[in-house]
């Protein structure tokens, strides 16, 4: 074989799934409260902490959780990042805020979106509030919330992130 | 008591964007019979191969070692694939090294690859979840809020990611394997490099590469009849926690220093900065340098970036504690190898082998690797002498 071949180096070869999603028991309840706009958490039994979204145990203690707790949806920045870069599926533009924030009632954080604010003004421990979609969009999905915004509320001190009541900083 | 093994063969491809001129089988076969050249042996002289590399959809191809068997000489034998996501590469050399230091078999090749260039590793890390919002955006993404609140209780001023990602590339100028070759690089170029993942800058986080690495572990009878010194594996641990539970210390995951204190203890490690003489320690995005530092015991809490400040670090600087003079993971990440190669370059340092970024004199030296949520870990001490 004598003939010089061009090297092959890249024939596309795309693959598509799609995935089907057994929600189980405890996300199955917390997406039906949140398709009613409404988010919940569980408790777990041995350290008390509220789980959001909860996934029918405590990871920390390996115990099933079965009490749920309606939070708030107000809650409080625990960290975040701006992201410069656009997110291949999402038609969000960047830069764009995306924060760990931990809901009034809850012990962990989720990330989420943030909104109305000025990047460079968003900082640890500042008090956000969802900003929900129209009712009749309402489905099984986080994204019921479009994003959370900044409150005029005092900020929660660092020691204070994470176990505040679903009453919040007053309660 | 685990029965004495240690690694008598080291191969790795050189890093790069695109291996364009390879498969995944000839990339890995590449690494092995590098391994196999440095030890002196050939493919007949393995009992057993034990590969790893990180999630399949990297490259998209489903359970790749089913593929890879012939190109690594497993026919009739042995093989294993191990997972742990980014610390795979670790965790495959300590499974390997359990086969050895158990008596199971006498010598064993271990393989970790990763061809980032065939598919796009950063986004298939970033499938949508039903019960969440659609905002995953890489590694870097997950990462910079918990480096956010490092800087923000630990009061590190905001170059000390900046002088790692200099540091780190200084490191890899010297070493001809390494992806980026930036022997030029100043404070300022990374400081203006684009904000990608605030407080990450690009030039702070590691590069797609493509690479394979691998070793050849052997028990202590055949490791005395070696042709190359030996490096004796003195301590091997992992552990493993929950991506997310509530009160989890994301910033100094208490499995990793589980892991290190398991570690020392087994190699006789009371001060690691003072006991070791180099780590090749995983820093994909460069403030995990102070990070690691303090989870791993070289420096107590909230006071690592004073020894990244100091040079402490570096060995350009001479540092008492060179991190990462391979150039580390912010020089090459080929993912499900870059585990495998601290590991690796941790032994190379030992036997006296690392060329250009040797550390003078290195008797004693760490390999980690972290994966997932900074969640899994990965360590091994290794030795020029037995114990």
């Amino acid at each position: 074989m004598s003939e010089e071949n061009e090297v092959i180096t890249g024939i596309e070869v795309p693959i598509f799934l799609k995935y089907n999603f057994t929600a189980g028991a405890s996300p199955t309840r917390f997406l039906a409260r949140v398709k009613e706009g409404v988010l919940t958490g569980q408790r777990c039994p041995k350290c008390k902490q509220v789980y959001v979204p909860p996934r029918g145990a405590c990871a920390g203690c390996g115990v099933p959780t079965e009490e749920e707790v309606e939070l708030a949806d107000k809650g409080t920045v625990q960290s975040f990042t701006i992201v410069s870069i656009p997110i291949p599926g999402n038609p969000i533009e960047p830069p764009f805020v995306v924060a760990n924030l931990v809901p009034d009632g809850a012990n962990i954080s989720f990330i989420h979106l943030m909104s109305e604010c000025d990047n460079a003004d968003v900082h640890i421990g500042q008090r956000v509030q969802a900003v929900w979609k129209p009712e009749e969009e309402w489905d099984y999905a986080m994204d019921n919330i479009k994003y959370f915004k900044p409150i005029d509320e005092p900020d929660v001190p660092i020691e204070k992130i994470g176990k505040l009541p679903v009453t919040g900083l007053e309660g | 008591m685990a029965n004495l093994a240690a690694v008598v063969g080291i191969g790795q491809t050189s890093y790069t964007t695109k291996r364009n001129d390879v498969s995944i089988a000839g990339l890995v076969r590449e690494a092995a019979v590098n391994a196999l050249n440095d030890a002196d042996l050939t493919w007949d002289d393995i009992d057993a191969v034990i590969l790893g590399k990180a999630p399949d959809m990297f490259e998209g191809i489903i359970m790749p070692e089913i593929y890879l068997t012939d190109a690594l000489g497993c026919n009739g034998k042995p093989m294993l694939r191990v997972h742990t996501a980014g610390s795979v590469g670790g965790s495959t050399a300590l499974v390997a090294a359990s086969h050895v230091q158990s008596g199971t078999f006498k010598r064993v090749l271990t393989v970790s690859f990763e061809k980032q260039s065939e598919s796009n590793a950063m986004w298939a890390l970033s499938n949508p979840q039903p019960f969440s919002t659609h905002l995953n955006a890489g590694a870097g993404g997950y990462f910079a809020p918990i480096i956010r609140e490092y800087i923000r209780r630990s009061g590190a001023p905001d170059d000390v990611g900046i002088k790692v990602a200099v540091k780190d590339r200084q490191h890899g100028a010297r070493n001809p394997l390494a992806h980026l070759q930036l022997p030029e690089i100043t404070m300022e170029e990374v400081s203006e490099s684009f904000m990608l993942w605030d407080p990450i800058r690009y030039l702070e986080s590691c590069p797609s590469s493509d690479g394979a690495c691998a070793m050849v572990i052997a028990n202590e009878e055949l490791a005395d009849r070696s042709s190359k010194p030996p490096a004796w594996i003195r301590g091997v641990a992992m552990r493993s926690e929950p991506t997310m539970y509530a009160g989890r210390e994301e910033v100094n995951p208490q499995a990793g220093r589980d892991c290190a204190a398991d570690v020392y203890k087994q190699a006789g490690i009371s001060d690691p900065r003072k006991d070791l003489d180099v780590a090749e320690v995983y820093v994909p995005f460069s403030w995990y340098e102070p990070m690691w530092l303090e989870n791993l015991g070289f420096a107590p809490e909230g006071e690592g970036w004073k020894l990244t400040m100091e040079g402490a670090t570096s060995l350009l600087d001479g540092g008492d504690i060179p991190w990462n003079p391979s150039g580390g993971v912010l020089s090459s990440n080929p993912i499900g190898a870059s585990g495998m190669i601290r590991f690796a370059e941790a032994a190379r340092q030992v036997r006296n082998d690392a060329g250009e970024h040797q550390v003078p004199d290195a008797k004693l030296a760490l390999g980690h690797a972290y994966g997932g949520g900074a969640q899994f870990f990965a360590m091994w001490v290794v030795g020029a002498e037995k114990a």
